[in-house]
């Protein structure tokens, strides 16, 4: 089970960007556990200053604009 | 997948892509071309006396809708790829434990190349002053960002010349320098939202794998889809009331309202543009047609700065963030400095 964090205050980006990890781990058959954060407290904690951001497991792995879905792929495996 | 393969599947790509990007940018320059001759011709087309009013207007919607989108869309592009090499992290390391003065020109400055949309706003500023970024060089990044539209800068030096663009691009930057400068000399720091203060972040590196030339081009693409994809709405109804003002409104009641003997014309436009939400991309069709019919540049300039530095929408965004007072100090001295702006253009262009 990956635990899988999406970072950003709610914009449209920000929902779409946890659709397609969604969608990538389904394809995959990755179980996953998706949170989204949307304090901003809370983001700026993760030393992130661009939204979307994405934090696997711990692990910042992406911030700023929407992931490419081969990227979430190797993030997810 | 191997690193080998990946490297073997790219190489093809590139020459496709830098192809593909050649003969995108031919095909524009060929279409641009006529563009002239081709909306003389459509107009001609229609039922209407050549000379009149309506003539007039819809002879500048037909030549100028397609031009500013093709424009626009250029821009956007260029700004796109040149962004992928700005990101907000590397941005914030670089003006972290910046000091005044020599950090509000690196801020502003990165404030016009580094991308963030306006839903990133409020993380930017946390996620600046947590780290430890001045407030003042905060502000100057933040003031820069708006307030320096590169597809604004892209019109004003396509439909107005060099000599606008630059000082545009100039007045600008001085304005962010001085501004966020003058907030920072008041130590404001105590105004900020509490919970602001007590953010602790760390920086992270985050591993990017290398950016590519195809990345960069494909940022740009990203970049024409989702900007142009918004405000290409904004871009043909700026257009429209340029078409009404270009044929309708007379010229001599136009330049007393908006004209260089009008003094108060510069105040009137910056506090007639907060309320106002629209577009760079929107304004400048506007900017074009009312300095035709002898309105000064300064007032339009004011008027555009305003528009898109102080709306409304942003300052409630700001409002999570910042105090009312603070809001205020900060509407206050932007807004002295477009003032400034647009007495000095209406004072040096003529």
């Amino acid at each position: 089970m990956k635990d899988v964090k999406v970072l950003g205050p709610g914009c449209k980006r920000c929902v779409t960007t946890a659709e397609m990890v969604q969608a990538e781990a389904d394809r995959l058959g990755v179980a996953i556990a998706i949170e989204k954060v949307t304090d901003y407290a809370a983001i700026a904690g993760y030393g992130i200053v661009s939204t979307p951001g994405i934090v696997v497991d711990g692990k910042v792995v992406h911030a700023g604009g929407l992931p490419k879905a081969e990227d979430i792929a190797l993030w997810l495996a | 997948m191997t690193t080998l393969e990946t490297k073997a599947g790219r190489e093809p790509r590139t020459a496709v892509w830098l192809a593909g990007t050649a003969a995108f940018l031919g095909a524009w320059g060929l279409i641009y071309a006529q563009l002239q001759p081709f909306s003389k011709w459509a107009v001609g087309l229609l039922p209407l006396d050549p000379g009149s009013h309506a003539a007039e207007a819809v002879e500048f919607f037909v030549y100028d809708t397609p031009k500013v989108l093709m424009l626009l869309t250029l821009v956007v592009f260029g700004m796109g790829v040149l962004r992928s090499w700005f990101s907000p992290e590397r941005t914030r390391a670089l003006l972290a434990g910046r000091r005044e003065g020599v950090g509000n020109v690196a801020a502003a400055g990165l404030g016009i190349l580094t991308p963030f949309c306006s839903c990133s706003a409020v993380p930017l500023f946390i996620g600046f002053v947590s780290a430890g970024v001045p407030l003042g060089v905060t502000f100057s990044f933040l003031i820069a960002a708006p307030m320096i539209n590169e597809v604004a800068l892209g019109l004003l030096f396509v439909l107005l010349g060099w000599k606008v663009a630059l000082a545009y691009l100039g007045f600008g930057l001085g304005i962010a320098i001085v501004a966020g400068w003058v907030i920072g000399r008041f130590h404001l720091e105590g105004w900020l939202q509490d919970w602001v203060r007590n953010v602790r972040s760390s920086a992270v590196e985050i591993p990017s794998a290398a950016v590519t030339l195809v990345d960069r081009l494909r940022a740009g693409i990203e970049a024409v889809v989702d900007i142009v994809g918004r405000v290409w709405i904004w871009v043909i109804a700026g257009i429209a009331a340029g078409a009404f003002i270009h044929g309708y409104v007379p010229a001599d009641l136009l330049a007393s309202i908006m004209g260089r003997d009008a003094w108060w014309s510069v105040p009137a436009a910056v506090v007639l543009g907060i309320p106002m939400y629209s577009n760079a991309a929107g304004i400048i069709p506007v900017v074009e047609a009312l300095l035709g019919k002898g309105a000064a540049l300064g007032t339009v300039l004011a008027f555009m700065m305003s528009v898109i530095a102080l709306s409304a929408p942003e300052l409630i965004i700001l409002h999570k963030v910042l105090t009312p007072r603070l809001i205020a100090v900060f509407v206050a001295v932007v807004a002295s400095g477009i003032l400034a702006v647009g007495f000095l253009f209406n004072a040096l262009f003529t």
